[in-house]
């Protein structure tokens, strides 16, 4: 081998080395890249335990995590929690994970998590505090750094859905804080795969990636998350290209965000369902009357089979696909098939006008009878124009049906107060599974055991409150399944609720971000990536 | 003249506790925030509890006075969705209201006046008749229609402009504003413009019909007799007599700009007040709707003072003799 001359070997040298330099640069860093995201309703603190509305939970998705967390399908996964275990009925032992840092580096330890199911309780001024989910445990027990366990009063299943909407916060940044010092970031240190930059209140929040996250990292080095609650304005900021993802794409956009091929589409369904509930306890009910419009003695959504004729009156199909475009699923059940206390049996009833004039004349209302139903009409997807094609569906059998449409505010206010016959509500199960709904929508009045705050009407039905009482405390998940799907099967067969859809929530991208939608309905930048 | 102010002040408290009272009664008969406001899972323990917190509990004439109690000590209350108190919420807001506005005024008189004035002294000549056109336009299309269409087509279709939302800010004396840099100016011209185009339909129509009638006086025929130059007899003796009805009318549609850019500021993402007060509405944060009324009152009060004064100086036969009866 002829060696090389020294000048041609320091020719070749800086060729090489000015060649690999120039390129450099070209080669794919770990991306640089910012994303822009838009939200269609702004949170009302960044205080992580300060209020338990969807946005704020949204956005505190970001930066702070749970000792276990809700996968797309809203199934309990581990998150800052790697294992759990029973000890005994009442006792669980979590083991924390040990990579897990915070965002000023100092690492995880069971202290920050007692004092994070210790400090939702002691929030002042808000209208919806946390603490509903901390509740249950009675007494925390540090093990050590990395293992805690937690002691309920009776056996409660319902712990690790609780445990998903408590963040871990840490105890050293967040001691002797009150919820507004955290709008200027103090406090602000999470475990999550995003670091909180800057919060101008109902603007924009400005994010940075975790780089020593524990788990995947999120492919955007810079998120903004911006808040733009006129849907045509979200929208628009899309299409304009000012933002690269929105959440919740207006209706009237639908088949156009669709058919646009600089666009992708998103959409799954979601936790929450779209529901009617009855007067089934009074005998003189306010709002139904005969066909002149005369109260009626005898009130006939007191009778199952008339209330059976509502339900295969309404023409659910048809709802998906002239008023919701195709996005919604009609269901039978109060939770979605993907979770928890689904029963497969219970499908959406067959429309038929027909068999529902036969249960009406059977019940003995053979010319039918007058019905105002009541909606809210700022709330869910569409719900007025629910109501309103529903009247129509049932003006089809002979109840002469109005609509009664009003801002969710005045709804509530006067529905708490049992103000009406028959109205439209929508509910979410936030927990994951369908104990939520039955608890909350037609459990037996109670308020000192949390049994029916949306049970407005006060509809009981004692054999369905036996089954759900025994499903609360079962822990083995296979019985409390059952049994759970017993007392749907129960309150559904006798029109304790009349379930019309499952909502779905939807979600565009510029072409060529890709994003996994999710149950829970709830939009995190980490969730799309780059193609 | 001091005399004026003090009685012009006692008015004004009389005004602000009609305006405190008249607000806590409409929230009350419209609904309880708590409904609205409360978590899904909570149950009615925890109802009652946050009840009881916001002193939601007390009969309404007790609440009232608690009010008027803290407000006598500047507490306007706390916000109930966001637990700051009320007043914070709208300080840091109303830096943007305030800028949007000043822009609004600011092109309403740039563009206005001089439109105005080209259409008065050609009444009849084709760019009269059109500006007069164009300015009934700017009266009849409603504000949120003009913005979305703004958006659609300098931002969507054309690109130019940014579609919402407020540009980067800097702080100048403390203050956060967004004219001093270029993108800033970008992201306010859209919807400065949305709630400009009102008033600069209104400013138009004044000021034509003002310079035509001023044009008939004896004393502009008497400046051209004198030989004095076109622009001097429009743009200064014209002008400074023509100006009383125009500073009132953009007085008063300050205050009111103020107070009502709430649909500018919605279709917009504009972080103002406005937005502010109309989720406050939706979801009946008492505290916040009424420390806002309050504030639009104080400003519409303060801005009718400095009307007032400005009359006297701009036309010298006018004096604050209201003292004498």
């Amino acid at each position: 081998m002829r060696l090389m001359s020294w000048p041609a070997m320091g020719l070749r040298v800086f060729l090489i080395t000015s060649c690999l330099l120039l390129l450099a640069p070209i080669a794919p860093t770990a991306a640089a890249q910012e994303f822009k995201l838009a939200m269609s309703s702004p949170p009302t603190s960044m205080d992580p335990h300060f209020y338990n509305l969807f946005p704020n939970i949204n956005v505190s998705d970001h930066i702070f995590e749970q000792l276990v967390a809700m996968d797309a399908d809203s199934h309990i996964i581990p998150a800052l929690a790697e294992s759990w275990t029973l000890v005994n009925n009442l006792t669980w032992e979590f083991k924390l994970r040990k990579g897990a840092r915070f965002h000023d580096g100092s690492p995880l330890t069971a202290e920050d998590v007692a004092w994070s199911l210790d400090r939702p309780a002691t929030i002042v001024g808000s209208p919806g505090k946390f603490d509903t989910y901390t509740k249950a445990i009675i007494n925390k027990k540090i093990i050590d750094p990395y293992t805690i366990q937690l002691t309920t009063k009776e056996p409660y299943p319902l712990l690790l859905a609780d445990l998903t909407s408590i963040y871990i916060v840490s105890k050293k940044a967040t001691q002797g804080l009150s919820s507004d010092d955290f709008a200027s970031g103090k406090g602000m240190i999470g475990t999550g795969p995003f670091k909180f930059v800057k919060f101008q209140r109902d603007d924009r929040i400005e994010l940075e990636r975790n780089n020593d996250y524990w788990g995947k990292k999120p492919a955007w080095s810079k998120v903004t998350l911006r808040f733009i609650p006129n849907d045509a304005t979200r929208l628009a900021a899309l299409l304009a290209g000012d933002v690269q993802a929105i959440e919740n794409v207006p209706t009237p956009d639908l088949a156009k965000v669709r058919a646009d091929k600089n666009l992708s589409f998103y959409s799954k369904v979601s936790h929450r369902v779209i529901y009617l509930y009855a007067d089934t306890r009074r005998e003189k009910s306010p709002f139904v009357t005969d066909k002149d419009g005369k109260p009626l003695d005898k009130n006939p959504l007191q009778d199952v089979r008339v209330r059976r004729a509502l339900s295969i009156a309404i023409n659910r199909d048809a709802i998906r696909d002239r008023v919701m475009e195709g996005l919604s699923e009609p269901t039978n059940n109060l939770v979605p098939a993907a979770l928890f206390g689904h029963n497969p049996n219970l499908k959406p009833p067959k429309y038929d006008p027909e068999a529902a004039k036969k249960l009406l004349a059977e019940a003995g209302y053979p010319n039918g009878f007058g019905l105002t139903l009541h909606t809210p009409n700022n709330r869910y997807i569409n719900d007025e124009k629910i109501a309103q094609t529903i009247a129509q569906m049932w003006s089809r059998i002979g109840i002469a049906t109005k609509v009664e449409g009003a801002p969710m505010s005045v709804y509530s206010a006067r529905g708490a107060k049992s103000e009406y016959s028959i109205g439209l509500l929508g509910w979410g199960a936030q927990t994951g599974e369908v104990s939520s709904p039955l608890r909350a929508m037609v459990a037996c009045d109670n308020p000192a055991k949390g049994m029916g705050a949306v049970n407005w009407l006060k509809y009981c039905n004692p054999k369905m409150d036996a089954v759900l009482a025994k499903a609360l405390i079962s822990v083995d998940d296979k019985e409390r399944s059952r049994l759970l799907q017993e007392a749907t099967a129960i309150v559904i067969d006798d029109g304790g609720v009349i379930p019309i859809h499952q909502q779905v929530t939807t979600w565009a991208t510029k072409k060529g971000i890709v994003y996994i939608p999710r149950t829970d309905e709830r939009t995190h930048a980490y969730g799309f990536y780059p193609q | 003249m001091l005399a004026f102010i003090i009685r012009r002040v006692l008015q004004s408290l009389v005004v602000l506790l009609v305006m405190s009272l008249l607000v806590f009664i409409g929230v009350y008969a419209i609904g309880n925030p708590i409904d609205v406001l409360i978590s899904p899972d909570a149950d009615q323990i925890e109802r009652a509890k946050v009840i009881v917190a916001f002193g939601l509990d007390k009969p309404l004439w007790l609440q009232y006075f608690i009010f008027l109690k803290n407000a006598a000590g500047g507490d306007l209350g706390r916000s109930f969705a966001y637990s700051t108190p009320a007043l914070t919420l709208i300080f840091e807001r109303m830096p943007a209201t305030l800028e949007l506005s000043s822009a609004a005024i600011l092109l309403s008189i740039v563009l206005g006046l001089p439109l105005g004035l080209l259409a008065g002294l050609r009444p009849n000549g084709v760019v009269g008749k059109a500006i007069m056109a164009v300015s009934i336009l700017g009266f009849s299309l409603p504000t949120f229609w003009v913005g979305l269409m703004l958006i659609m087509v300098f931002a969507v279709q054309l690109g130019w402009l940014p579609t919402s939302g407020r540009g980067e800010t800097q702080l100048l004396f403390g203050v956060p504003v967004s004219f001093l840099s270029w993108d800033g100016l970008r992201h306010l011209l859209m919807p400065a413009f949305n709630l400009a185009l009102f008033n600069i339909a209104l400013v138009i129509r004044l000021t034509r019909s003002g310079a035509q009638e001023a044009l008939m006086q004896d004393y502009v025929k008497f400046a051209r007799a004198k030989g004095l130059r076109n622009s001097r007899i429009i743009g200064v003796h014209v002008l400074k007599n023509i100006l009383i009805p125009i500073v009132t009318v953009v007085a008063l549609q300050f205050g009111s700009i103020i107070a009502f850019s709430i649909v500018t500021e919605t279709v917009f993402a504009w972080p103002g007040m406005g937005k502010l007060i109309i989720d406050s509405i939706r979801v009946l944060d008492r505290p916040v709707i009424v420390a806002y009324l309050l504030l639009i009152v104080t400003i519409f009060i303060l801005i009718n003072l400095v009307v007032d004064m400005l009359y006297s100086a701009l036309d010298p036969r006018v004096r604050l003799a209201e003292s004498k009866g």
